[in-house]
C-alpha cells in the first residue's frame, strides 16, 4: 500500500508509465481486490456464525413466537340465577366480529365494508367508527355479535384481505328478561384502557370477545363470574392464517351467583309499573331475601353489551323518567304517610295509649299555630289515625313525645342507613332531627319541622329499599336485614322485643287501611284467606300554590307511595312501591296489590297485567324497542355520542339522582300543607307512552 | 490443463475449468433444493425453472466462451450502444405507459437491460483502457470518455429507480478503472467526496422508501413491523437455523411467509434456516472458489484487455454476492440484489452466466497462448 502512495499518489515526480509498470500495478491491485474479497468473505462467515451460534437462542425464540400464536379463549361467564335456579343472566353461543384498530390500515373503509356485508344500521356504523377512532389501538372493538352462520361465513372467506378483523365463535351474555333486570344485574362490556391498566394489563381483558361486568351485580361479582380462560396454540402464517392447531386448553366457566330474587316476580313487577316511573321492592319477612327490586323504566342490558349506542344513549338521557337511574337504591323520596305506622310504634314505645283520642278539627293547633290536616277526621285514635292517615294525630303526639324519639325509632328501622348489599351505590336518605338540622343548615328546629317530619315530609328522605325494609321490620318486630345473594346461611333476625300487642295493633291498623275503613280499600287482594296490610303515602315535592299535585307539569306532581306486608296476621312478604310523580298514592297501591296477587296466584296476576299491557302497547321490553325504533327514525342522525367510559355515564346519573333528591327540600323550610285528596293519582309523563292516543291507565281513578 | 496428452478424456472436455464448474453446478443444484423447499416442497414453480434457466444460460455462456478475441473487440462498442438504446427504450415505454418500469417486453421474454449493462460496461471499459495510449492513463482527460460511458447508463438506471443495479454498474466500471492503473489518489479522492456527499445525496437524492431502508439497516428491530421487517425476519431465519439448521423443508420462517421474498432476494436466509451455518459456509466456499478462479484467470491473461475483462467480470459477481449476503445478514440496506446462481430470477441468472461465460472465454484465450509468457514472472 505504501508503495502505491509513494509511487502514484504522493510523489512529486510524474511516474514513468509503460506496459510493464501497468502490469505491475494491475497485479498489485488485483491482489488488493482479492484481499478485499477474501476479507468480505471472512466477515460474512463471521457474521453468519455470530447470528447462528451466539444469537441462535434469541432468534430461535423469535422464530417460535412468529410461528406459534397463543390465543386466549375467553371463559364462559358464570350464570346469575334467581332463587329457584332460573337464569337471569346466561350465555348464548354466537358468532361475532371484532376489529383491532391498530391493525386496520384504512379503518373507515374497512368498517363500511363490514357494515355492508353484515347489513348494519348506519347509526351503528357511525358508532363503530367513532369508537375505533378514539380507542386505544390494541383494544378490540366489537362490530357485531349474534351473527348468523351465513354472515359469519361471508366474512370469514374474505378474511385474507381484512387485516385486523377478527371473526370468531364465542359466547355472548344473554338476559332473558331484558330491561326488567337492567338496573339490578347491570350489563357487560369490553374493558376500557383504565380497567386494563388496573388489572396489570391482564391479556384476557383485551382478548376479542371478552367482556367484564360494567354495572350492577355483573360488576360486583366480576371475579366470581369470570372463570378461567382457555388457551389455544396455533401455527399461523405471517398474514394470520391458521395452519394447524397445536394444543388447546378448555376454559373453565365462572361460578354462578344465586340471588334471592324471584325472577318471574321481578319481571312481573317491572312490567306492572307500566308507563310510570317507579320502583317495586318485595322482601321475605323471615329471611330478608329481596324477592324483587324492580326499577322502571330501564335499559335493555342485552343491547348495552356491545357498547352503548349513541342513539340509545340520547333516548335514555332525554327521558325525564331517568331510565338509567336505579330508583330502588338511588331514588330518594319524602316517605310521606308511609312511615306513620312506624311513628305510631314510637308513640307506643313512649307510653302513649293507642286508645287515647284527639280531636282533628281539620287540623290541630301546635303551640300557637294551627296546622292543617288533609281532612276533618273528628275524634281519632291510633287505629283510625293509621287507617284514615289523619295528620293531626301525628302532629300532636310527635310534638308530645318529641321528635327525637321518633327519629331514633326511624333510624333503628333502617331509615337513613345503608344495608350490607353487593351494590355499586345506595343512597342514605335523611331522618331529620334537631342536631342534624343545626349541623346542616345552622338553623334551630322549629315546631313546623316536627309537624312536617311527623307525616314524612320536610327533610325526610327515604329510598324504596329503606321503605320496604322498615315495612318488613314493622311487620315482624325483628331487625330484618335485606339480602340479595343466596348463601347457605339461614338468617335469624334479632327481635326488637316490642310487646306482641303493640305489633298486633299496628298490623291490625295497617290491615284496616286496606281491608277496613282505610285509604286503600281497593288494594284488597282478590285471594281468599290472604289479607294485605299497608299504608299509603303521598309525598309533595312543591307547595300547594305551585301545583295541585296530580296535574300540570309532571315534575311537580306528588310521588305516590305504598308500603305493605301480607298476610297481615302472619307476615311473610313485605315491600314498598314508589311511583315518582304518580300524582298520589293512588298510583302506587294498585301496583302493590297486583304484585302481591301474582306472588300468591300468578295466573290471576298475569291476567290483570295482560289487560293493562294491551292498553299500554306491549310489555316493557316491547315498548322500549318500539320507542327506540321511533326515536332512531326521528333523531338518528343528530344525537351526541355517549361519554367514552361507562363509569362516566353512571357517575353522571348518580350526581343527578342526588340533585333530584333535593327537590322536596326546597319546600321544607316551612310547613307543608297536606293535600285534601290523599289517594289521588295522575297520569304518567307525556313522553312515557310514545304512541299516539295512548293515555295512562295504570292508576285507579282517584277516590 | 497440463494433463491433456496423458488423458483418455477428450481434450475439449478436459480443458474446461472443472475446478470452477463443478462447485458451480453443486451451487445451482443446492439453489434448486432451496427453491424446492421455498415452494413448499415442490419443483413448481421455482426449482424446475431455476434449473432450466441455468441450462439455457449455460449454453449462452458456452457460446460466449467460443467467441474469438477479435470478434469481441469488434462487437464491444456496438453492443454497448444497443444496450444503452434499450435502456432508453425502457424509459420511453415507461413514460408512455405512465409510471416507471425496468422491463422491456420483447414478446417472448421480459428483458431487463440494466442487468445486461453490468457485464457490458466491464467489457467496454476494458476495451477502452486496452486501446488507450499508455501515457494517457494517468491523464485526467482520459477520464472523460469512461466517465460518460458509466454516467449515461447509470443515470438512466437511477431514474427507474434502481439503486442496487446503478451501484453494481459503478462498481464494475470502477474496478476496471482501478486495475487499469489510474492514479490511486483519484479513487481516494472519489471515495472521500462520496463520503462527504453521502448526507446530501441521502436527503435530496433518495426517495422516501430508500431513505427508510437505509435508516432501518442501523436499527432494524426498532421498526420490526415496518421497514425493518424484511431484515428482522431474515436475521431470525438465519439465526434460528443454528449450526445444522432446522432440516430440509422444515423452515417455518419461509414456509409460513414471515420471510419476504424467500425465493429471490432472501433465498440465502431460506437456505440458512434449513441448512444452518454448514449450508452457509458451503455457499461462501463455492463463491470463493469461483471468485478465486476468476481472479486467477485475470492474472494469467496475456493482454491488458483480457485481464481487465476477467477481473471486471469476477468483480461484478462479487458485488452481487457481497451486497446480497450483507443485506440478508443486516449489514447493508435492502437494495434488491439477488444472490447469483441461487435466487430465482432469469435476468440475474443470465447476467451472472454472461460473466462466467466471459471468464471461461478469457480462460480459453489464455490456454491458446504458449505457456510461460512474458507476464508470468510478475
Amino acid at each position: 500500500m505504501k508503495n502505491w502512495f509513494s509511487k502514484n499518489g504522493l510523489s512529486s515526480r510524474p511516474p514513468v508509465i509503460n506496459a510493464s509498470t501497468l502490469k505491475n500495478t494491475f497485479n498489485r491491485r488485483s491482489v488488493l481486490i482479492g484481499t478485499v474479497q477474501g476479507g468480505v468473505g471472512v466477515l460474512l462467515a463471521v457474521r453468519m456464525g455470530y447470528l447462528a451460534i451466539a444469537e441462535n437462542e434469541k432468534y430461535r425464540l423469535e422464530s417460535e413466537s412468529n410461528r406459534v400464536n397463543l390465543s386466549l379463549i375467553p371463559p364462559r361467564r358464570g350464570w346469575i340465577l334467581d332463587r329457584n335456579g332460573a337464569p337471569l343472566a346466561s350465555n348464548r353461543a354466537d358468532f361475532r366480529v371484532d376489529v383491532i384498530p391498530d391493525r386496520l390500515s384504512e379503518p373507515d373503509k374497512m368498517i363500511d365494508q363490514i357494515g355492508n356485508l353484515l347489513e348494519l344500521e348506519p347509526t351503528r356504523i357511525a358508532d363503530i367508527k367513532q369508537e375505533v377512532a378514539v380507542s386505544g389501538g390494541y383494544q378490540p372493538v366489537e362490530v357485531a355479535s349474534g351473527l348468523n352462520y351465513e354472515q359469519f361465513a361471508a366474512l370469514s372467506v374474505r378474511l385474507p384481505d381484512m387485516q385486523g378483523v377478527v371473526p370468531q365463535r364465542g359466547f355472548s351474555r344473554f338476559y332473558p328478561i331484558g330491561s326488567s333486570v337492567g338496573h339490578l344485574i347491570g350489563y357487560v362490556g369490553p374493558a376500557n384502557a383504565e380497567e386494563y391498566a388496573e388489572e396489570d394489563r391482564n391479556p384476557l381483558l383485551v382478548t376479542p370477545g371478552y367482556k367484564i361486568g360494567k354495572d350492577g351485580l355483573e360488576r360486583q361479582f366480576e371475579q366470581d363470574l369470570r372463570g378461567v380462560p382457555g388457551a389455544r396454540r396455533v401455527e399461523v402464517t405471517a398474514s394470520g392464517r391458521i395452519i394447524r392447531d397445536l394444543e388447546t386448553r378448555d376454559d373453565i366457566q365462572g361460578d354462578p351467583v344465586k340471588l334471592t330474587i324471584d325472577g318471574p316476580l321481578q319481571d312481573y313487577a317491572a312490567r306492572r309499573i307500566g308507563l310510570e316511573s317507579g320502583s317495586v321492592v318485595v322482601m321475605d319477612c323471615d329471611t330478608g331475601d329481596l324477592l324483587c327490586m324492580a326499577s322502571m323504566p330501564s335499559f335493555d342490558p342485552n343491547s348495552f353489551s356491545d357498547g352503548i349506542g349513541s342513539v340509545e344513549y340520547a333516548m335514555l338521557r332525554e327521558d325525564e323518567r331517568v331510565p338509567l337511574r336505579n330508583k330502588v337504591l338511588q331514588g330518594l323520596y319524602p316517605p310521606g304517610s308511609t312511615i306513620k305506622p312506624m311513628h305510631c310504634l314510637a308513640f307506643l314505645q313512649a307510653g302513649i295509649d293507642p286508645e287515647e283520642r284527639i280531636i282533628c278539627g281539620g287540623g290541630r293547633r301546635i303551640g300557637n299555630r294551627f296546622f292543617r290536616c288533609h281532612s276533618n277526621h273528628g275524634s281519632v285514635d291510633m287505629n283510625r289515625a293509621i287507617a284514615q292517615s289523619c295528620d293531626s294525630y301525628f302532629y300532636h303526639f310527635a310534638q308530645k313525645i318529641g321528635f327525637d324519639k321518633v327519629a331514633a325509632m326511624a333510624s333503628s328501622f333502617g331509615m337513613g342507613k345503608q344495608f350490607p348489599l353487593p351494590v355499586n351505590s345506595q343512597f342514605y336518605g335523611t331522618v331529620p332531627n334537631p342536631q342534624w338540622k343545626e349541623k346542616k343548615f345552622g338553623r334551630s328546629w322549629e315546631p313546623f319541622d316536627t309537624v312536617n317530619a311527623s307525616i314524612g315530609q320536610g327533610y325526610y328522605l327515604a329510598s324504596p329499599l329503606q321503605l320496604a325494609v322498615q315495612a318488613a321490620r314493622l311487620a315482624t318486630g325483628k331487625v330484618v336485614d335485606p339480602r340479595l345473594v343466596m348463601d347457605n346461611k339461614t338468617p335469624n333476625p334479632r327481635s326488637y322485643n316490642f310487646g306482641s300487642q303493640e305489633i298486633d295493633y299496628i298490623r291490625q291498623a295497617m290491615s284496616d287501611v286496606v281491608n277496613g275503613a282505610g285509604t286503600a280499600r281497593r288494594a284488597r287482594l282478590p285471594i281468599d284467606g290472604v289479607q294485605l296490610a299497608g299504608k299509603t303515602g303521598t309525598a309533595q315535592v312543591v307547595s300547594l300554590s305551585v301545583s295541585d299535585g296530580r296535574s300540570g307539569p309532571w315534575k311537580y306532581r306528588d310521588h305516590g307511595l305504598f308500603v305493605f306486608f301480607a298476610p297481615f296476621d302472619k307476615p311473610k312478604y313485605a315491600g314498598a312501591v314508589v311511583i315518582e310523580h304518580g300524582g298520589g298514592s293512588g298510583s302506587a297501591y294498585p301496583i302493590a296489590r297486583d304484585v302481591m296477587t301474582f306472588l300468591f296466584d300468578p295466573q290471576k296476576g298475569l291476567d290483570a297485567l295482560r289487560a293493562y299491557e294491551r292498553k299500554w302497547g306491549g310489555t316493557a321490553q316491547e315498548r322500549l324497542e318500539k320507542r327506540y325504533a321511533a326515536y332512531a327514525a326521528e333523531r338518528g342522525a343528530t344525537v351526541t355520542p355517549p361519554p367514552r367510559r361507562d363509569e362516566d355515564i353512571f357517575d353522571e346519573v348518580e350526581a343527578e339522582a342526588r340533585l333530584a333528591a333535593q327537590q322536596s327540600e326546597a319546600i321544607a323550610d316551612d310547613v307543608i300543607v297536606p293535600r285534601a285528596d290523599q289517594t289521588a293519582s295522575g297520569t304518567p309523563p307525556p313522553g312515557a307512552a310514545n304512541l299516539a292516543g295512548l293515555s295512562a291507565e295504570n292508576s285507579e281513578a282517584p277516590r | 490443463m497440463n494433463t491433456q496428452r496423458a488423458s483418455v478424456i477428450p481434450y475439449s472436455i478436459a480443458r474446461q475449468p472443472w475446478g470452477m464448474l463443478i462447485p458451480l453446478f453443486l451451487l445451482v443444484a443446492f439453489g434448486a433444493a432451496v427453491l424446492f423447499s421455498a415452494a413448499g416442497g415442490s419443483m413448481q414453480p421455482y426449482a424446475s425453472s431455476h434449473v432450466i434457466r441455468f441450462g439455457v444460460a449455460m449454453v449462452i455462456a458456452l457460446i460466449i466462451t467460443a467467441l474469438p478475441r477479435e470478434l469481441v473487440r469488434f462487437l464491444t462498442y456496438p453492443v454497448y450502444i444497443v444496450v444503452f438504446v434499450m435502456l432508453l427504450g425502457v424509459e420511453v415505454v415507461g413514460a408512455l405507459r405512465g409510471g416507471s418500469q425496468r422491463w422491456l417486453d420483447l414478446g417472448f421474454m421480459n428483458l431487463q437491460p440494466s442487468e445486461l449493462m453490468k457485464p457490458v460496461i466491464v467489457v467496454t471499459l476494458a476495451l477502452f483502457y486496452s486501446s488507450l495510449p499508455l501515457s494517457m492513463v494517468t491523464n485526467w482527460r482520459a477520464l472523460i470518455v469512461p466517465g460518460a460511458l458509466i454516467a449515461l447508463p447509470v443515470s438512466l438506471v437511477l431514474m427507474q429507480p434502481d439503486l442496487g443495479t446503478s451501484l453494481a454498474i459503478v462498481f464494475g466500471g470502477g474496478v476496471v478503472m482501478l486495475l487499469a492503473g489510474l492514479p490511486m489518489r483519484w479513487f481516494v479522492g472519489a471515495g472521500l467526496s462520496a463520503v462527504a456527499a453521502a448526507p446530501l445525496l441521502f436527503y435530496f437524492g433518495l426517495k422516501d422508501y430508500q431513505q427508510r431502508r437505509i435508516l432501518t439497516m442501523f436499527d432494524s428491530e426498532a421498526d420490526a413491523l415496518g421497514d425493518g421487517y424484511h431484515i428482522a425476519q431474515s436475521k431470525i431465519a438465519i439465526g434460528s437455523g443454528g449450526i445444522f439448521g432446522k432440516g430440509f423443508n422444515n423452515g417455518s420462517q419461509s414456509h409460513l411467509q414471515y420471510l419476504p421474498e424467500p425465493h429471490t432476494d432472501f433465498v440465502f436466509a431460506t437456505m440458512a434456516e434449513e441448512w444452518g451455518l454448514i449450508g452457509g459456509l458451503f455457499v461462501l466456499a463455492v463463491f470463493s472458489l469461483i471468485l478465486r478462479w476468476g481472479m486467477k484467470v485475470a492474472r494469467e491473461s496475456q493482454d491488458r484487455f483480457s485481464s481487465l475483462l476477467a477481473a471486471g467480470m469476477s468483480a461484478t459477481i462479487f458485488f452481487y454476492v457481497a451486497v446480497n449476503l450483507m443485506m440478508v445478514m443486516g449489514m447493508a440496506p435492502v437494495v434488491g440484489i439477488p444472490l447469483p446462481f441461487m435466487s430465482h430470477g432469469g435476468s440475474s441468472m443470465l447476467t451472472n452466466m454472461i460473466c462466467i461465460g466471459a471468464l471461461m472465454m478469457v480462460n480459453r484465450w489464455n490456454q491458446n497462448v504458449p505457456r510461460g509468457g512474458f507476464a508470468r514472472e510478475a
